[in-house]
Parts: structure tokens; C-alpha cells; sequence
């Protein structure tokens, strides 16, 4: 990079560094959903990626009908586009624990491929239903463009929106689980399901609607996830890896856990991309984390309880 | 107010209770005793209903109870405080009695219990898992009170700790049968703490009860006997 001067290496850093924040929103939604169903709950759900992608669709579909019915109503309408991928997800997770998992708490091999399944499932049902090609919903004008910070600084607007949803959600599950009464059942449940049940907590309803609501914060990854690229059938697979990456090396059951290493990771992986390339980003970054396993196997933020 | 007849337990093809039937009368305190191994555990286990029991029918008041979940027996009035305790370690003492109200109208913490146990006051931001094993023992009684229950069930509450915290909890009982309706059945290893808590004695072996004594005819010498190994 012979012509570029120093103020302009600062710009690329502070524009890749904004993309890595994009790419850390979306693996955060998605892997706070899942800190909350395999951190809390320990069920390894490898469809966890289908349920971004049926976010994903549902907004494609809001936008599609808004389009055909109310063209007037297409600037606003994406925040109800998040709330039925919310609901939609949030439906569809309930009904899968109702069916499946909730036999196979005890097991939890049995989980990986039954979800596994599910997950294959699920993205034939998608594709027969939506067909293969990567569609994307409307976008609204206003979250198209970008804004000028400086002369060499430009921070695209879809960008920060997903910042904010992701921001909002972070705190919203935070509130949740830590603050209500729901939390305190949910975290109590965790940690012993059959003295849970001792003291009175409906544990069955408890682990219900948990795992609907780690699906349901899903589908709302899969919303901010139309407004940074296309979604496809397989739109969801392509990020469980990296999910679990995030809430295994953030350390399970913590979510300021969770939060650091999706930001490290996003960030890692998006800066090295632009210096280096695609893959080898990923070889660096998977290094590392191995690397931090080694020394702290438990993840980066652990829990002290004397054992 | 709690009537177990003929209940019987087992894991698999093995069974471990074979048929007791007891009953507990309201504000009565019932020590159930017996060496390891004889089913104390596991009759208690079956009536929170943690374990499936075979046949037999338990019932808190009128109620029935027999063949449901735990939540629904502590909806009326049973509550447990299991061997070792069993504390969310990863909870905060005050969130762990705040479990406890979960069939409660007022999710507030009523602070007669931070009376009973007024170490679990100054303890009260600390996790769970961080207390001593005497201060575990008397958070986990604490998380049973709070629901206000008719029966409570203690599954060996001295098991693994100090003379002294024995004698503490001894106390503390002995104020809850003063100050609540409430009946208290307790399995137990150590004789003096039985003698110390209970009205009735009832002797547990193999799975059977063989032998009973009320308190106050109390024959401490024959009580040992089969307590011994």
C-alpha cells in the first residue's frame, strides 16, 4: 500500500473495525439465544441457525406482503417485521420443545442429532417452500446509504441499526434473566431441574418457554440478518459454528461472557479479513481461541462457586 | 395431616420401600431413623415426588397427592429439604430463598425468616455455593419456610456438619414448631437431635418401619440398638 498515507490506514481500520461490529450484532443475537438454550440449558440445538433463517424469511415475507397490500406503510415496516420474526420463531420453538426435546433433556448426544435433523429438515422445507435462490426483503430508504463521519469515514446506517436492535435485545435478555421473576426460575431450573421442582417451580413450563425464547431471540438475528446480506435456505448453517464458537469461548451460562467473545471474534475475524483474507482470518482466529481454551477451559468469563 | 399408606418404592427391579404406611399428625414432629442404606432418602425423595413412587397414596390434609409432579405437592403445602442440601450454588443466598416463593402471592422475602437465621442476613449477596455447609443447611430450610407449607420434610439435616450448628438447628426448629402450624417430619442418624425435635420416633429398616416410640417413653438404649452397625 504504497500511496496510502497513515490518516487513510486509520479510516480502513475504523471502517472494518465498524464491520466487525456489524458482523459481532448478528453473531451476538444469534449466540444469545443459544447462550440461553445450551449455556443455560445445556441442550446442544443444532437447529439453532434454522431458526435465524425462518427470522430471516419472515421478514422477507412482511416485506413481500407490504409490498403487494400496503405499499404506503414500507418505511416502518421492518420493526413489525422483528416482532413477527420474534413470534414466529418464538411459536416454532415452543412447539419443538413440546415435540421433541423436552424427551431428551437426559440425553444429550440424542439431542445433537435429533436437532441435527431437524435442522436438515428444516432446510428442505424452506427450500421446496421458498426455492434455493437467496431472496432479500425490501429494505426500507431510510436504512439504505450510509453516513459521512469524515472525509474517508463512511458508516453504513444498516449497519448501526443492527447495532442498535442488538443492543436493545442484549439488555432486554439481561433484564430477563437476572432481574424477573421468570429469570430467577429459568436460572434455578439450570442448575437443579429436580430441587427446582421441589420448590414449587413448574419445571416443565420453565424449560418450554426458555428454549422458545433462545429460538425466538434467533428469528430476531434472522431479521437484522436481511438488512447485511441475502438470506438462503442454508443462511443459518453458515453461522451455528461460529455461534457456538462464541458461547463456548465466552463461557457457558454467562452472558458478559458471551457478549466479550462475540465482539472479540467479530472483530478479530473482520479486521484480519481486509489485511489478510477470508480463510486465513479464520485459521487466526480459531488459533487463538483454541489457544485461550487451553489456558482457561471454562471460557473467558467463569462463575466462582467453590465446588 | 400427612398420611402415606402403603407406599412403595423402587429403582427398576429393585424395591426399596416395601409398603409404609405412616401418619403425621398436624403440628406433630416425626423423626424418622435408621442406618444408611435402609430407604430414608428414598422414602422422602418419593414423598416431594422427585422419585416415581410404585403404589400406594400420600396425602397432605385432604389432599391427594399420589402420582403428581413436585410443583403441584408443594402448591399443597408440602415442602423438602433434601440430604446435602441441594442449594442453587450458583444463586445468591436471598435469590435462593426467593425460589422458595414460588407458590406465594407476595414474592417478597418476609423477614422473620432473616430472624431464624441470622447469619443468612449478613450473607445475603453472597452465591450459594460459597457458604460453609452448616450456613447451605440452614439457607436450604430457609428456602422451604418461606413457602409457608403444612408439612416439611428434612432429610437428614445433620448429616456431615459441626456439634455445634447441630445443636443450632435443633433450636431453630424447636422455635418454628412454637411460632407455625406446621408438621415436621425429619429422617435421622443422630440419635440426640431426634430426641431434641421430635414428638414420635419411628424406626426404618430395610425398607420397612419396625419399630415406634413416643417421646416421652422414650427407650434411648433399644432406639440405639438398631441404629448401630
Amino acid at each position: 500500500m504504497d500511496g496510502s498515507s497513515m490518516s487513510e490506514m486509520g479510516s480502513i481500520l475504523a471502517m472494518q473495525g465498524f464491520a466487525g461490529i456489524s458482523l459481532f450484532s448478528v453473531l451476538l443475537l444469534m449466540a444469545l439465544g443459544l447462550a440461553i438454550i445450551f449455556g443455560q440449558m445445556g441442550v446442544i440445538n443444532m437447529a439453532h441457525g434454522e431458526f435465524m433463517a425462518i427470522g430471516a424469511y419472515t421478514t422477507y415475507l412482511c416485506s413481500h406482503l407490504v409490498e403487494t397490500y400496503m405499499p404506503g406503510f414500507q418505511s416502518y415496516y421492518f420493526f413489525f417485521a422483528v416482532a413477527a420474526a420474534f413470534g414466529v420463531a418464538f411459536g416454532f420453538g415452543y412447539l419443538v420443545e413440546l415435540g421433541l426435546i423436552r424427551f431428551l433433556y437426559k440425553r444429550p448426544l440424542d439431542t445433537l442429532l435429533a436437532t441435527w435433523g431437524l435442522s436438515l429438515i428444516l432446510q428442505q422445507v424452506l427450500r421446496s417452500t421458498f426455492g434455493a435462490r437467496e431472496v432479500s426483503p425490501v429494505m426500507p430508504e431510510w436504512l439504505l446509504g450510509s453516513m459521512h463521519v469524515t472525509e474517508t469515514i463512511e458508516i453504513p446506517i444498516n449497519g448501526l441499526m443492527v447495532m442498535g436492535l442488538t443492543v436493545f435485545v442484549t439488555l432486554g435478555v439481561f433484564l430477563l434473566l437476572h432481574r424477573s421473576r421468570w429469570g430467577l426460575r429459568v436460572r434455578a431450573t439450570v442448575q437443579n431441574r429436580a430441587m427446582s421442582g421441589a420448590v414449587g417451580i413448574n419445571t416443565g413450563r420453565v424449560d418450554r418457554v426458555t428454549f422458545a425464547l433462545g429460538c425466538g431471540i434467533a428469528g430476531i438475528a434472522g431479521a437484522a440478518f436481511t438488512t447485511i446480506a441475502s438470506t438462503g435456505p442454508t443462511s443459518g448453517s453458515l453461522y451455528i459454528v461460529d455461534t457456538f464458537l462464541v458461547v463456548v469461548f465466552g463461557g457457558a451460562g454467562s452472558l458478559l461472557g458471551t457478549v466479550a467473545s462475540a465482539f472479540s471474534i467479530g472483530e478479530t475475524q473482520s479486521i484480519l479479513e481486509f489485511f489478510l483474507n477470508g480463510s486465513m482470518a479464520k485459521v487466526i482466529t480459531l488459533l487463538a481461541i483454541v489457544g485461550i481454551l487451553m489456558m482457561r477451559p471454562e471460557g473467558l468469563v467463569v462463575s466462582k462457586v467453590r465446588r | 395431616m400427612l398420611n402415606v399408606s402403603n407406599l412403595t418404592v423402587a429403582y427398576g427391579q429393585s424395591e426399596v420401600i416395601h409398603g409404609i404406611s405412616f401418619n403425621a399428625k398436624h403440628k406433630e414432629t416425626l423423626a424418622i431413623m435408621g442406618r444408611n442404606g435402609m430407604g430414608k432418602s428414598t422414602l422422602f425423595k418419593s414423598l416431594i415426588g422427585v422419585l416415581a413412587a410404585r403404589a400406594g397414596r400420600v396425602e397432605v390434609g385432604d389432599a391427594d397427592v399420589s402420582g403428581k409432579p413436585s410443583y403441584l405437592r408443594v402448591a399443597e403445602g408440602l415442602a423438602y429439604v433434601p440430604q446435602g442440601r441441594m442449594i442453587f450454588p450458583n444463586l445468591t443466598v436471598e435469590e435462593n430463598i426467593a425460589t422458595g416463593l414460588e407458590t406465594c402471592q407476595d414474592k417478597t422475602i418476609p423477614s422473620d425468616i432473616y430472624a431464624l437465621f441470622p447469619v443468612l442476613f449478613d450473607m445475603r449477596r453472597r452465591k450459594g455455593g460459597n457458604l460453609s455447609g452448616g450456613q447451605q443447611q440452614q439457607l436450604a430450610i430457609a428456602r422451604a419456610l418461606v413457602s409457608e407449607p403444612k408439612v416439611l420434610l428434612l432429610d437428614e439435616p445433620t448429616e456431615g456438619i459441626q456439634p455445634s450448628i447441630i445443636k443450632d438447628i435443633a433450636k431453630v426448629l424447636n422455635e418454628i414448631k412454637k411460632m407455625r402450624d406446621i408438621t415436621i417430619v425429619v429422617s435421622e442418624q443422630v440419635l440426640s437431635f431426634a430426641l431434641d425435635v421430635a414428638d414420635r420416633i419411628l424406626v426404618i429398616e430395610k425398607g420397612s418401619l419396625i419399630h415406634e416410640e413416643n417421646r416421652a417413653d422414650v427407650n434411648a438404649a433399644k432406639i440405639s440398638s438398631y441404629l448401630a452397625v
